[in-house]
């Protein structure tokens, strides 16, 4: 078990080091200046000089890379060059806003669709199945900025339950800041639901074939017993591996949703910077999204051999 | 013992039914208490749905449509699911036929054997515990404390069937249920798991309901047994006497099958070259420290067959794997008419790749299912240069019609049964008429019937075209008739090696001996031993 995590750790901390260079020259190799989109058309040559200066950009590649992973190792990962903010706490407090909302809104999905897919699995070819397979489907084909609208139009707009604009933060009044984020979470746990009962579903009628339960049912266990102990735990290692590419790709930022909602998270702040070319910003984001990712599937990792026992042992 | 003692399972004109078709056309079983019977029938007969109908376990779709089913004195076809739930467990237990699927590999030993006792009875936790542990102990598992907090993919098939025993045993059910429960393992955990079954029957006064389409088994544990055939019951009574006479021409077949001791194998010819031989073969896979094959020299001639026999982990598949090129050789080489596999480049010459083949133990996994039978044994001719495609297409029919499928090359294998994909595969390898074909327990998934008919169809291909052969088996049944040499394998190494006769005649090493009394073959005077002394206990 020891061995295993500190393989998988080692990979990590390789996997991030690629993550670094790749988005470090990704970035440069987009056409388009940072200064000159900083002072705009008019600027002229010496200003453009002295900004690249400033910002160190004269310099060669290397050179650059050098600085700014230096940097990151001491965790400064240098300014904005859009509004001179340090990168670390802009896009850590970005991250908050979008983090939240992810992590409720996948706790949520998974809560609602493990379960409902189950008993759908369990009740195959039923009616209750049919209903379930037919409302995920639904679900997964909406795309996530359309169900958004719908839902501000009719909780926002002709409701009036919540606001339709802005956002406070959870510190600031953490009621005001409950009402902002309730739509998208809503939004996103319904999408994501919707792949996650199938899934749930199609492991569990894969299990639920198994000889190990017909096994617990000839022991005279209850229906409930069978499916919590034996149908749940197995076909939960699969979703479980969903669930973590699901939480690392959501929590990279959730661009369309924030800017529906008009939310000021990570993947905002990812897009504007791109258009800015604000390279420390870029950059600080995408390390910071490609860390969550692999840190989140090390976990999904670790945990992996808690349901199938199996895993470990190899 | 009187006729008129109530019986313990009583089955009445029971009909069950999938869809629009019946499975099950009114079929009647009585089994006494204490009693041990063998519910007999090959693939499609119905015996694991009437075993699952017992419990009303059967899988959704599947309906009893008439009958009665009395299980101690409880009518089970109208019985509530609660009431079911009361039954399962105490009343009757149920042991499956996959060791690899039947416990739960999520949860360790100790918590899927104290479920049932949690359940049904008023334990404490000491007292379950001590009872699971005196359970493992008797089905012989060597560290009961320990395998309490193990998982069961830490034991091998056989062993998961002593724990699947052990389980269903610490309820001391009035019956237990075998669905095939060995047909999985092989010969010596076979042994092993029946001769402790009946054992822990014996001493809790347990009947059990043997279901297995193996007649040695029934032979051999049983004192009573019941042939079904396509959902009908085709003949019922005491074992020893549909043994000696049967009056179903079915049932005397499966009994002959079972029997099969007359050798089909043309005599060899002793003074035939070599055709392949291993020197000192050693296979390790990547990741394990230890070997398949630790230094195995072996030599076949031209034509001959050479059954590699031993029990699961012996490293007989390894062995034939290696010498066809499929498993990386460690240390040594093998000689194929003058092409040579070693060690150092484990490279396996295009000559040598196209001239020998294999036959794979399941016929399910082993052909591709989205390609038509046609296109599956003709693929090995893709490499066949010198054959225009006329006569490409004259060989496929010829060998269609040598392994009896004649007409089958547009269908898919799922349309196929066990017995005619098996065909399909036997159809594949020899194909190209190559030197050398390793049959890897080529008969081990298929019924016994099937089995006979498939094993006469090596033999007569064999005489036909000439290839020598490794047929590789633990079934000491099927090597008697098909094997010239017999090779017996035991942890990577050959213990013994001799004429076939001369090894099941007259073995001279132990490993040998216990192979040979494992094996399950038809001798009625000792068959019925244990289920006689069984008997005398109930009384």
């Amino acid at each position: 078990m020891f061995r295993y995590a500190a393989n998988r750790l080692g990979m990590t901390l390789i996997t991030l080091l690629l993550v670094a260079v790749t988005v470090f020259i990704l970035i440069r190799i987009i056409p388009g200046d940072a200064a000159q989109l900083m002072l705009g058309e008019s600027a002229n040559a010496q200003q453009l000089e002295i900004l690249r200066q400033r910002w160190g950009l004269d310099q060669p590649w290397p050179l650059q890379f050098l600085y700014w992973i230096g940097g990151v190792l001491t965790g400064d990962l240098g300014v904005s060059t859009r509004t001179g903010q340090a990168v670390l706490p802009l896009i850590l407090d970005r991250f908050a806003v979008s983090s939240v909302i992810v992590l409720v809104a996948v706790a949520l999905a998974a809560l609602i669709a493990i379960p409902a897919g189950i008993v759908a699995a369990w009740k195959q070819n039923s009616a209750t199945d049919l209903t379930v397979v037919s409302l995920a489907t639904l679900l997964l084909s909406i795309p996530s900025f359309w169900l958004g609208l719908l839902l501000l139009v009719g909780f926002g707009l002709k409701l009036k339950w919540v606001p339709v604009l802005g956002y406070v933060g959870f510190s600031d009044d953490f009621f005001k800041a409950v009402s902002f984020v309730i739509l998208p979470v809503a939004t996103l746990a319904l999408i994501e639901a919707g792949v996650l009962i199938r899934m749930a579903r199609a492991s569990a009628i894969e299990v639920l074939r198994l000889e190990y339960v017909t096994h617990a049912r000839a022991k005279g266990l209850s229906e409930r017993q069978v499916l919590l102990r034996h149908v749940f735990p197995n076909a939960f290692a699969p979703t479980l591996t969903l669930i973590g590419l699901m939480l690392g790709n959501l929590l990279g930022g959730i661009a369309v949703l924030e800017t529906v909602f008009t939310l000021p998270g990570l993947g905002r702040l990812l897009v504007e910077s791109i258009y800015a070319r604000d390279y420390p910003v870029v950059q600080g984001c995408l390390l910071l999204t490609a860390g969550v990712f692999v840190l989140v599937n090390l976990i999904v990792d670790l945990l992996y051999p808690i349901f199938d026992p199996r895993v470990s042992a190899v | 013992m009187t006729m008129t003692e109530k019986p313990l399972l009583d089955i009445k004109a029971l009909r069950i039914r999938v869809g629009a078709v019946d499975i099950l056309k009114g079929v009647d079983l009585t089994l006494r208490p204490g009693r041990l019977a063998a519910l007999v029938g090959e693939s499609g007969s119905g015996k694991t749905m009437l075993a699952r109908a017992i419990l009303k376990l059967l899988p959704p779709g599947v309906r009893i449509t008439g009958g009665d089913i009395t299980l101690a004195g409880e009518a089970i076809v109208p019985a509530s699911d609660r009431k079911m739930r009361t039954l399962r467990g105490p009343v009757a237990g149920m042991v499956f036929q996959e060791p690899m699927v039947s416990l739960n590999p999520a949860m360790t030993i100790g918590a899927q054997l104290a479920e049932a006792l949690r359940r049904h009875t008023g334990l404490s936790r000491d007292e379950i515990r001590a009872r699971a542990i005196e359970m493992l102990r008797r089905v012989r598992i060597a560290d009961p404390e320990g395998c309490l907090t193990s998982y069961p993919h830490q034991f091998s098939g056989g062993m998961r069937q002593r724990i699947m025993l052990a389980s269903v045993m610490l309820l001391r059910p009035k019956l237990l249920i075998a669905d095939e429960p060995t047909t999985a393992l092989d010969t010596l955990s076979q042994r092993e798991v029946l001769d402790i079954m009946v054992e822990l029957a014996r001493d809790a006064g347990t009947a059990v309901l043997l279901i297995t389409h193996n007649l040695g088994l029934v032979a051999r544990y049983t004192s009573e047994m019941t042939v079904l055939r396509n959902g009908v019951l085709v003949e019922a009574g005491a074992t020893a006497d549909l043994i000696a006479g049967a009056k179903d021409p079915y049932t005397r077949e499966l009994v002959a099958a079972a029997r099969r001791v007359e050798s089909l194998a043309e005599p060899g010819d002793m003074q035939a070259g070599e055709l392949i031989s291993a020197d000192d073969v050693a296979v390790r896979y990547r990741g394990r420290s230890d070997t398949a094959v630790s230094g195995v020299s072996l030599a076949i001639r031209r034509g001959e067959t050479v059954a590699l026999v031993g029990g699961s982990g012996s490293g007989k598949t390894s062995l034939g794997r290696a010498l066809i090129g499929l498993a990386p050789l460690e240390r040594g080489s093998v000689s194929f008419q003058g092409e040579r596999l070693s060690a150092e480049t484990n490279h396996i010459g295009r000559t040598m790749r196209l001239a020998c083949q294999m036959v794979f133990q399941d016929p399910y996994s082993s052909l591709d299912p989205r390609r038509r039978i046609g296109a599956i044994i003709a693929e090995p001719l893709r490499h066949a240069e010198d054959l225009s495609r006329d006569q490409k297409r004259e060989r496929l029919d010829e060998v269609m019609r040598d392994v009896g499928l004649a007409g089958f090359d547009l269908r898919y294998p799922h349309e196929l049964s066990g017995g005619q994909r098996q065909r399909v595969a036997i159809a594949r390898a020899i194909v190209r008429h190559p030197a050398f074909v390793v049959a890897d327990e080529p008969v081990s998934a298929l019924d016994m019937t099937i089995q006979a008919q498939v094993l006469a169809l090596i033999a007569s291909l064999q005489k036909r075209y000439g290839f020598a052969c490794l047929f590789i088996s633990h079934d000491l049944s099927a090597v008697r008739q098909i094997a010239h040499r017999i090779v017996v394998m035991d942890n990577g190494k050959v213990v013994e090696e001799g004429p076939t006769r001369r090894i099941l005649d007259a073995p001279e090493h132990a490993y040998t001996r216990s192979l040979i009394e494992a094996a399950p073959g038809i001798d009625p005077k000792v068959g019925s031993a244990p289920s006689r002394q069984l008997e005398r206990s109930v009384q």
